[in-house]
C-alpha cells in the first residue's frame, strides 16, 4: 500500500540523512522525499511517500519518531488529504510540434514557462497521476528532460499539522 | 566565568558527577586532556584501545544506574571507538561519548585524522551531535546526558572540533533542559493497565517474560512482587538475567536458543504472555511462524512504542516506563478483590513441573577433564552469587549464563544484541572501578579475551583485582558446534593454533596465572583467586573439554518447541 508521511523535524545538519539513512538502514522505499523549511525557521516539514504492508508502515512511523529531531509525524494518506508535485518537462518544439504541445498544456493547465525556437520548458503541478498523464500525452521523443519535485501532501479540512 | 571550549567540556562533566572517564589521547583532544590534567574530581582512565574505552565506560553504567563516559580523539580514536558504541547501543546502554574532530575550517578538506565521526556513528547511537560553537558545549553536553539516560538509553556522541575546544566563553550549565522533539513517555495508560490486569487474572496458563528493560529501569524489586503476588511462572532473557531472583521457584531459567526446556515450552503453550522491557528478540522466540502457531494473548510493557509489535503482534500494548507500570499493575491488583483462579493455576504448574523434571541443564562430569559448566557452577559456590560476571561472547557467555545463578539484576554483563568477541575484560574494569569493594569476575574464552589482551596492562595500572576464568578449549567453540552440527563437520577456520602461555603472559604484566588442568583443582584454584590473591588481578586458564557443546538447543529456523536437549538428541 502506498502512504504519504509527512513530518516536522528541528532545521539541524545532518536531520535529512538520519532519515534518509534509516529507511535504507531498515530496508524501507522511498517513492518520493521532499523538503522544506516551514513558516517557522527553525523546523523543517518532509513529505515521503512510501509503500509497505501495514505493519511496516506502522514501523516506520514508529521509527520516524524515534528520531530526536523528529517532532511530529502523521501519516496524512490515512484520511482525506491533497497532494500535489510541480514538474517541470523541457519538450523539442520545432514545426507542427510547437502547436500541439501548446494545445496539450493548456488541456493539463500547464503553463509554458520558458520559450526558444527549438523547446519549451512546461511547467505543470498536479498529484501524481496528472503529472504521469501529461507524460504520457507526449510524444516521447520530444521529451528533453522532466524534473519531479517529488509528493508535498497536506491534510484536509481541520486536520493540521502543526507542533 | 569564561572558560575554553575544553574546560567547558570537564567542568559539565563535573556537573554531571563524573567519576570516571575512560579514554585515549590525540592531537584533535589535546585541550581536553590539558583541561582534565588541571582538576581532580573527573578522573581519567587510560586504557589501551579505544574500543575498550568504551567499552569499560559501558561495563560501568551496566553495574550501576549511572552513564559511562569515554573519551576518544578523531579518526582513528572514533573509529576504534565504533565498535564499543555499537555493543552499547544494541543493549540500549546509556553513554556519552565525546570524540575530538580536526578544526572545523579544516573539515571537508580530507584533513590529517579526519573521519565523518558523526556520520559514522549515525546508525549506531541514540543521536549525535557536531559542535561548531563554544557557546554550545555546554547545552550540548546537557541534551547529550539527557538523551543518553531517559527513555529507552543508549549510547550519545558529542563531537568536538580542536578549535571549538580552543575558544572562551561564558560557562553556564543548564538546570534543565527540555526538547520540544524528544518526550518519552513513562506513564503508562491506565485504561491498558486494567485491561493487562484483567487479561492476567483470566489467564489459564501465565507465563511472565522479562528483559533488560527490568534492569535498566531498576525495577527487579516491582517485578519480583507482582510475580509473587500472581504466583506465575517466570523467565528472564539474557539481557534480563537478575531481573527476578534465579534461586525463586517460579524461576524457569533463560527463554529461547540456549534457554530451559520449560521456560521454553512454558513461552510457547501459554495462553496469557506478560513480557516485560524485552523485545521477542529472534535468539529467544525461534521461528516467528512457529512462534504465531499457537493461539496466545501478549501484553507488552515498553518504553519505546517501536519494541512493540515489531516481530510479534501485541493484543495489550502498555508504552511507558517498565517501573511505573509495574508499580501501577500491583496497585490495581492489591486494590481489587479479584486473584488467579488457583485451580487453573495449580494444573499449569503441574505441566510446568513436568517440563521441568526433564532436568536439561544436567551435563555429565568428568573426574578426568574439566568440564567447562563445573567451572561456572564452582565459581558460583565460591562466590555465594555475589560477584558481578561479565562474560564475552561464545560457548563460555552461554554456559556462565546458565550455571551462575543471578539472583540480583547488574550482577551480569554481556553483550547480548550485538554479540561483541572482547567485552568481557573492559566490562570488568568498568565494574571494579564502580564497585570497589564487589568481587568481579570475567568468564572468558581464549579466543574473545586475545580481542582486547591488552587491557592487562590498564589493569596493571589502576590496580583493578579482577579474576578473569578463561575457559579455555583451544576452539572458537561456539563457532565449532555449528561447524559439527550445520556443516558436516568442516571445522573451517575454527581452532585457535599458537596460543600464548596465559599464565606468563598474566605474569609478564605484574599479574597473578593460574593455569588449571584437572578437576580436583579447579575449585582450589578459584578460592586461591578470591581469597589469597583477592586483591590482585587472577588469571585462571582452565583447561576444558574441547568438544564440549552447548544444549539445550534451538537451531536457527527451528521453533522454540523443537530443541535439542543434548548430545543424545542428534
Ligand atoms: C551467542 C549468543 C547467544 C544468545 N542466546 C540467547 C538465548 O538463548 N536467550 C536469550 O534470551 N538471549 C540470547 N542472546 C541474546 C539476544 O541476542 C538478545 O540480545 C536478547 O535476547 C535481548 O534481550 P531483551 O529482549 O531482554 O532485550 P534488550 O536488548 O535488553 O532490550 C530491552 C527492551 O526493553 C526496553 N526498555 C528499556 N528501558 C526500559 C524502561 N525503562 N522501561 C520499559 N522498557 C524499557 C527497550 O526499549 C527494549 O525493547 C544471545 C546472544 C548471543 C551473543
Ligand atoms: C568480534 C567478533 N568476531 C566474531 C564473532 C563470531 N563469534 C561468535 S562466538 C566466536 C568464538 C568465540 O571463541 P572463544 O572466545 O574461545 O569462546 P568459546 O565459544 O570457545 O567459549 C566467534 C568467532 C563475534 N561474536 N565477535
Ligand atoms: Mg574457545
Amino acid at each position: 500500500m502506498r502512504h504519504v508521511i509527512s513530518l516536522l523535524i528541528e532545521n539541524e545538519s545532518g536531520a535529512l540523512s538520519r532519515v534518509s539513512g534509516l529507511f535504507s538502514a531498515r530496508g524501507y522505499n522511498i517513492e518520493s522525499l521532499t523538503v522544506a523549511p516551514t513558516e517557522d525557521a527553525s523546523m523543517s516539514r518532509m513529505t515521503i511517500v512510501t509503500t509497505g504492508s501495514d505493519d511496516i508502515i506502522e514501523q516506520i512511523t514508529k521509527q520516524l519518531n524515534k528520531l530526536v529531531e523528529v517532532v511530529k509525524v502523521v501519516d496524512i494518506s490515512e484520511a482525506a488529504h491533497i497532494e500535489r508535485e510541480l514538474m517541470l518537462v523541457k519538450v523539442r518544439a520545432t514545426g507542427k510540434d510547437r502547436e500541439e504541445i501548446k494545445r496539450t498544456a493548456d488541456i493539463f493547465r500547464a503553463r509554458i514557462i520558458d520559450v526558444t525556437d527549438a523547446s519549451y520548458v512546461v511547467e505543470l503541478t498536479g498529484n501524481q497521476g496528472k503529472l504521469d498523464a501529461f507524460l504520457g500525452a507526449i510524444e516521447p521523443a520530444l521529451i528533453l528532460e522532466t524534473v519531479r519535485s517529488g509528493v508535498c501532501g497536506v491534510g484536509r479540512g481541520d486536520r493540521v499539522l502543526k507542533l | 566565568m569564561v572558560l575554553t571550549g575544553a574546560e567547558i567540556v570537564i567542568r559539565c562533566l563535573q556537573e554531571e558527577k563524573v567519576e570516571y572517564v575512560f579514554g585515549y589521547p590525540g592531537g584533535a583532544v589535546l585541550y581536553i586532556y590539558d583541561a582534565l590534567f588541571q582538576q581532580e574530581a573527573v578522573r581519567h582512565v587510560l586504557v589501551r584501545h579505544e574500543q575498550a574505552a568504551v567499552h569499560a565506560a559501558d561495563g560501568y553504567a551496566r553495574s550501576t544506574e549511572r552513564v559511562g563516559v569515554a573519551l576518544v580523539t578523531s579518526g582513528p580514536g572514533a573509529t576504534n571507538a565504533v565498535t564499543g558504541i555499537a555493543t552499547a547501543f544494541c543493549d540500549s546502554i546509556p553513554l556519552v561519548v565525546i570524540s575530538g574532530q580536526v578544526p572545523t575550517a579544516a573539515i571537508g578538506q580530507d584533513a590529517f585524522q579526519e573521519v565523518d565521526t558523526v556520520g559514522i556513528t549515525r546508525p549506531c547511537v541514540k543521536h549525535n551531535f557536531l559542535v561548531k560553537d563554544v557557546r554550545d558545549i555546554a547545552s550540548t553536553i546537557k541534551k547529550a546526558f539527557y538523551l543518553a539516560k531517559t527513555g529507552r538509553p543508549g549510547p550519545v556522541l558529542v563531537d568536538i572540533p580542536k578549535d571549538v575546544s580552543m575558544h572562551k566563553c561564558e560557562f553556564e550549565y543548564p538546570k534543565e533542559i527540555s526538547m520540544r522533539s524528544y518526550n518519552p513517555v513513562v506513564k503508562g495508560h491506565s485504561g491498558q493497565i486494567k485491561k493487562a490486569v484483567q487479561l492476567l487474572l483470566e489467564a489459564k496458563r501465565p507465563m511472565i517474560y522479562t528483559g533488560g528493560g527490568v534492569v535498566l529501569s531498576n525495577a527487579a524489586e516491582q517485578l519480583t512482587r507482582l510475580t509473587r503476588l500472581l504466583g506465575y511462572p517466570i523467565t528472564n532473557t539474557l539481557m534480563g538475567l537478575g531481573g527476578y531472583p534465579a534461586s525463586d521457584r517460579q524461576y524457569l531459567g533463560m527463554p529461547g536458543m540456549h534457554g530451559t526446556y520449560e521456560a521454553n515450552m512454558s513461552m510457547h503453550y501459554s495462553d496469557v504472555l506478560l513480557a516485560v522491557g524485552a523485545r521477542f528478540d529472534d535468539r529467544v522466540i525461534g521461528l516467528p511462524s512457529h512462534f504465531a502457531e499457537e493461539p496466545r494473548k501478549i501484553i507488552h510493557i515498553d518504553i519505546d512504542p517501536s519494541s512493540i509489535s515489531k516481530r510479534v503482534k501485541v493484543d495489550v500494548p502498555i508504552v511507558g516506563d517498565v517501573k511505573e507500570v509495574l508499580e501501577e499493575m500491583i496497585r490495581q491488583l492489591e486494590s481489587g478483590e479479584a486473584r488467579p483462579n488457583p485451580e487453573a493455576l495449580a494444573a499449569w504448574w503441574k505441566q510446568v513441573e513436568e517440563w521441568r523434571g526433564r532436568n536439561c541443564m544436567v551435563y555429565k562430569n568428568s573426574d578426568e577433564i574439566i568440564k567447562p559448566q563445573f567451572v561456572v557452577q564452582k565459581l558460583w559456590e565460591v562466590t555465594g552469587g555475589e560477584a558481578i560476571v561479565t562474560s564475552d561472547v561464545g560457548q563460555h557467555q552461554m554456559w556462565a549464563a546458565q550455571y551462575y545463578r543471578f539472583d540480583k539484576p547488574r550482577r551480569w554483563l554481556n553483550s547480548g544484541g550485538l554479540g561483541t568477541m572482547g567485552v568481557g575484560m573492559p566490562y570488568a574494569m568498568g565494574a571494579k572501578l564502580a564497585n570497589p569493594d564487589m568481587p568481579v569476575a570475567c568468564i572468558t574464552g581464549e579466543a574473545s579475551i586475545q580481542m582486547n589482551i591488552q587491557e592487562l596492562s590498564t589493569c596493571k595500572q589502576f590496580r583493578l583485582p579482577i579474576k578473569i576464568c578463561n575457559l579455555n578449549n583451544r576452539y572458537l567453540g561456539m563457532v565449532r558446534q555449528w561447524q559439527q552440527l550445520f556443516h558436516g563437520q568442516r571445522y573451517s577456520e575454527s581452532y585457535m593454533d599458537s596460543l600464548p602461555d596465559f599464565a606468563k603472559l598474566a605474569e609478564s604484566y605484574g599479574h597473578v596465572g593460574i593455569r588449571v588442568d584437572k578437576p580436583g583443582d579447579v575449585e582450589g584454584a578459584i578460592r586461591e583467586a578470591f581469597t589469597t590473591h583477592k586483591n590482585e588481578l587472577v588469571f585462571l586458564d582452565f583447561q576444558v573439554d574441547q568438544t564440549e557443546n552447548v544444549y539445550p538447543m534451538v537451531q536457527g529456523g527451528k521453533g522454540l518447541t523443537e530443541m535439542i536437549l543434548s548430545a543424545e538428541d542428534l
